[in-house]
C-alpha cells in the first residue's frame, strides 16, 4: 500500500489521532509532549502514529494535510489542528467535548456493526 | 536579510496585523548559537475574525510556506482577533494589588 493510503485508512479507522514524535509515554519533542498531555488530559482513548518511526509518514502527511508541522491532531477524519491550536482549545474547555463527541460516535457505530 | 526579519515583514504586508511579536527561540532547543530555527509569533488580525483557528493558522503557514519549507523547524503560532487579544491581555496583564486602605490607618502626628 502507499503511504497517502496507508495514511488515508489510518484516518478513516481511528476516529481520535494524534500524528507526533515519539509515543505519549515517550515523547520526543516538546510539542508532541504538550499535545498528547493535553489528549490523554481528555481522558478518551486515542490512536497514536510516531512519525520517527514513520519516515515515509513524515515526509507524506505534511503534503496530504496541507499542514508543515508535528504534532497533528485528526478527529473523524478532519485535521483539527497542531499544538497550539490543541493547548488553545484545551484551555478554552473545547479540546474535552470534541473528542468525548467523537468517541461516544465510534463506540455506538462499533456497537451497531456489531448487531 | 535575517529568517527573523523576512518573517516579520511577510506577516506584516499580508495581514497588516494590529499587533505583530516574532520572537526566535532557537536558543531554547538543541542547535548552533545564532540558529534561526525555532520561532514564536503572536498576531493580532482583523481578518482572522470569524475564522476559526485551523484557518488562521494556515494562513499565516501559507504566507510563510517558502521559510517553513526551507529555513524553520518549529513554528509557535498564537492567533487573535482584536476583541480576543483585548480580553487575553487584560486577563494576563501582572495587576497592582487592590487598596486595602492602609493610608487612613497610619497614625498621623
Amino acid at each position: 500500500m502507499d503511504t497517502v493510503e496507508r495514511i488515508k485508512q489510518q484516518i478513516s479507522e481511528n476516529s481520535i489521532l494524534l500524528y507526533m514524535k515519539g509515543s505519549p509515554k515517550l515523547p520526543n519533542c516538546g510539542f508532541s509532549a504538550q499535545a498528547s498531555q493535553a489528549l490523554m488530559s481528555c481522558g478518551e482513548k486515542f490512536a497514536y502514529v510516531d512519525i520517527l518511526q514513520n519516515p515515509d509518514i513524515r515526509s507524506e502527511l505534511p503534503i496530504y494535510a496541507d499542514w508543515p508541522t508535528f504534532p497533528q491532531l485528526w478527529v473523524e477524519g478532519e485535521l483539527v489542528g497542531g499544538c497550539d491550536i490543541i493547548i488553545e482549545m484545551y484551555q478554552q474547555g473545547e479540546l474535552a467535548p470534541l473528542v468525548k463527541e467523537a468517541a461516544e460516535r465510534a463506540a455506538a457505530n462499533e456497537q451497531s456493526e456489531e448487531k | 536579510m535575517s529568517i527573523e526579519v523576512v518573517i516579520e515583514e511577510k506577516l506584516l504586508s499580508a495581514f497588516s496585523p494590529i499587533h505583530l511579536d516574532v520572537v526566535n527561540e532557537s536558543h531554547q532547543h538543541n542547535v548552533a548559537p545564532g540558529s534561526e530555527s525555532h520561532f514564536k509569533v503572536i498576531i493580532v488580525a482583523k481578518s482572522f475574525e470569524g475564522e476559526r483557528l485551523i484557518k488562521r493558522h494556515r494562513a499565516v503557514n501559507a504566507t510563510l510556506s517558502e521559510e517553513l519549507s526551507e529555513h524553520i523547524h518549529a513554528l509557535a503560532l498564537h492567533t487573535y482577533t482584536e476583541k480576543e487579544w483585548l480580553e487575553y491581555y487584560a486577563d494576563n496583564t501582572p495587576l497592582s494589588p487592590k487598596c486595602l486602605g492602609g493610608s487612613k490607618k497610619e497614625q498621623r502626628i
